[in-house]
């Protein structure tokens, strides 16, 4: 981590505000259909970043997209079945999905690497089967799904009234939500929590052997992502209006895997370097060109072409392109001083 | 439950046992050599019934034909999965499943572009059937897939068991640096591994093509079920697989038949996860692979 020197801190200030007034416009540089796209895509980094928090202690799980329908699915049932005001339903839907998550935590985590994969599928698709099932029809709409939720409320404030249902608007809360749960998803991240996850990751038996209980901090990823992931779910079901078990199923985590994967996950801005340009290439590229029937094919191109030729994601080109520039920089420095003082460069 | 509804049920839970245990048998073997978990398998399944769609109700080719053609088109498919991504992957697990991930979304929308997202009628091979004397049902069509079955698998133990290449395919599964200190080549024998393992695939897929309507996605719920019949059964056991295939088919059918396929599922899925709790070697498994 490069120290955070007067001059550094002064320039990440800089960063972030600039970051910031570009994210504030951006939407108004876009035309309808990409802004509904910006608000999916602001929700899916929330999801792809929960999923990485879950990857530091090394566990690939099948089951994010399915935990991110159960925040959808109850918050969606609270606020329509209950009458709970919306954002008390999202809170409330991420927490049932941190408790199921929490519930499952103690058959799956039983198991690693491999077999938590397949058990994590097999969760997955028990729970999809249990919003399908006729039985349950009564509460969770079968294949159909749940449809009419409740939209986020307007805001009245001085004379000032929002109305969520315009995507601009339904961005910006999005935005706060999805900047507020990154800005606690990295505190962790970089926190003793955090660096307990890694070492639970790269060295198990010696994190146990100084005393670490590994399943309670597996526990505590896997639930804690599920919360976010859920978060997701919720802030995707009031805005889409509609949820059925479909929208959640393998497919949609193959997705999430794909953005992970394309990214990286060996930094906390490689997920969301993965969904970003993706989400790009899909909207920008797919749409020109007019093969919505070839987005699979592609995603899984990219998907074999990424895990062959750049292993480490793109997040592994970050450096390469800055060494390459700060190289650049420097060859320029020194040949400037070379010419000054006839003195050949090292 | 009367006898008769008993007896029909055997018979269509053999029928499924059959397909089932072709489809998990040559994941099996895939694992157990190449170590990788194939995803794409369920995919490989839909390609063989795709290539009947195409060959037999299409350009008209004999049916057995048309399997035949399959069978080989689906064992080059493996090849072609096993040079490009499995053998640049062999250090690494994990990414030979994604990277079968990312063929399984190719391979599901070449069908897609080819043949549309529709479901594909294939007439019946033969309208022939036995009917037993109380009226219990069998069509020639279902037997086939038995008979084949049964062929293909007995065909494959002895060759496991017999041949040279069978022990060196053994050996490669038990150790591999081993096999190879021994000079049985790796890469020989994970090719034979893939073609087989597809071609099993592929064969189960073309067969029961005209009794299930095919469709880009039919690979889906297939290769849930093969992860169930080879985590209950224990990765890298052959015998397993048949076993637990055919203890499936029937758990599975007899659900279906007394309650319905949804709970059928969930009791699968919980089988499953059931014995990856208490045993993830599984029932048959030896030990534990790393």
């Amino acid at each position: 981590m490069p120290e955070r020197t007067a001059r550094n801190g002064l320039g990440w200030a800089l960063g972030s505000i600039l970051l910031l007034a570009a994210l504030i416009a951006l939407p108004h540089l876009l035309s309808h259909s990409q802004q509904e796209i910006l608000v999916l895509l602001t929700i899916n980094v929330l999801l792809v970043s929960s999923y990485r928090l879950l990857t530091l202690t090394g566990e690939w799980s099948l089951a994010h997209a399915v935990i991110m329908g159960i925040g959808a699915y109850a918050s969606a049932l609270i606020s329509k079945q209950l009458g709970l005001p919306v954002p008390v339903s999202m809170l409330l839907g991420a927490s049932t999905a941190a408790l199921l998550a929490f519930l499952l935590s103690f058959p799956l985590l039983r198991m690693k690497g491999f077999y938590f994969l397949i058990g994590s599928f097999a969760a997955g698709e028990i729970i999809r089967l249990v919003w399908k099932w006729s039985e349950m029809t009564w509460l969770f709409g079968g294949p159909k799904g749940i449809k009419l939720i409740p939209p986020f409320p307007d805001i009245e404030l001085l004379s000032l009234s929002v109305d969520f249902y315009d995507p601009v608007n339904y961005y910006y809360l999005c935005l706060i939500v999805v900047t507020l749960s990154l800005f606690i998803l990295y505190r962790i991240e970089r926190s003793r929590i955090g660096l307990t996850f890694h070492a639970i990751h790269w060295q198990d038996k010696l994190a146990q052997s100084v005393g670490v209980n590994t399943f309670r901090y597996r526990m505590l990823a896997f639930v804690i992502s599920a919360f976010f992931a859920g978060l997701a779910g919720a802030l995707y079901a009031h805005y889409v209006g509609t949820v059925n078990p479909n929208r959640f199923s393998v497919e949609d985590m193959v997705y999430v895997l794909i953005w992970a994967i394309v990214g990286g996950t060996a930094t906390f801005y490689g997920p969301i370097l993965g969904v970003i340009a993706l989400t790009v290439l899909n909207e920008v590229v797919l749409r020109a060109l007019d093969i919505d029937q070839m987005r699979p094919m592609l995603y899984g191109a990219i998907l074999i072409v990424s895990i062959l030729f750049l292993p480490k994601g793109l997040e592994s080109l970050v450096p390469k392109i800055k060494g390459w520039l700060a190289g650049r920089r420097d060859r320029r420095v020194v040949a400037k001083r070379g010419a000054k003082t006839e003195q050949p460069a090292q | 439950m009367t006898v008769e509804l008993f007896l029909q049920t055997v018979v269509n839970a053999s029928y499924a046992a059959s397909y089932m245990a072709l489809i998990a048998v040559g994941l099996v073997l895939i694992f157990g050599v190449m170590g990788v978990i194939n995803f794409a398998h369920g995919e490989l399944y839909m390609a063989g019934a795709y290539a009947v769609v195409a060959l037999y109700a299409g350009a008209g080719f004999p049916f057995f034909a048309a399997v035949a053609i399959g069978l080989v088109f689906v064992g080059l498919l493996g090849l072609l999965m096993e040079y490009g991504l499995f053998r640049p992957l062999r250090e690494n697990p994990l990414g030979g499943l994604i990277a079968s991930i990312g063929f399984l979304l190719i391979l599901q929308t070449i069908a897609v572009l080819g043949f549309g997202v529709r479901m594909k009628n294939v007439p019946p091979s033969t309208q022939e059937k036995i009917v037993f004397e109380n009226g219990v049902v069998l069509t020639y069509q279902r037997l086939y897939v038995i008979v084949v079955a049964i062929v293909l698998l007995s065909a494959l133990w002895l060759f496991l068991r017999k041949t040279k290449f069978g022990w060196a395919l053994r050996a490669c599964a038990q150790d591999r640096e081993a096999a190879a200190l021994q000079g049985i080549s790796i890469n020989q024998t994970a090719r034979l591994a893939m073609f087989i393992g597809a071609a099993l695939a592929g064969v189960a897929g073309a067969l029961t093509a005209p009794l299930v309507s095919p469709t880009p996605f039919m690979g889906h719920t297939v290769i849930i079920t093969a992860f169930i019949i080879i985590i209950v059964g224990g990765i890298g056991s052959l015998e397993g697989a048949v076993l637990v295939a055919i203890l499936y088919a029937f758990v599975n059918t007899f659900v279906t038949t007394i309650y319905d396929g949804t709970i059928a599922n969930i009791v699968g899925l919980l089988l499953m996860l059931a014995v990856l709790i208490v045993k993830p070697t599984g029932l048959f498994g030896a030990k534990e692979r790393a």
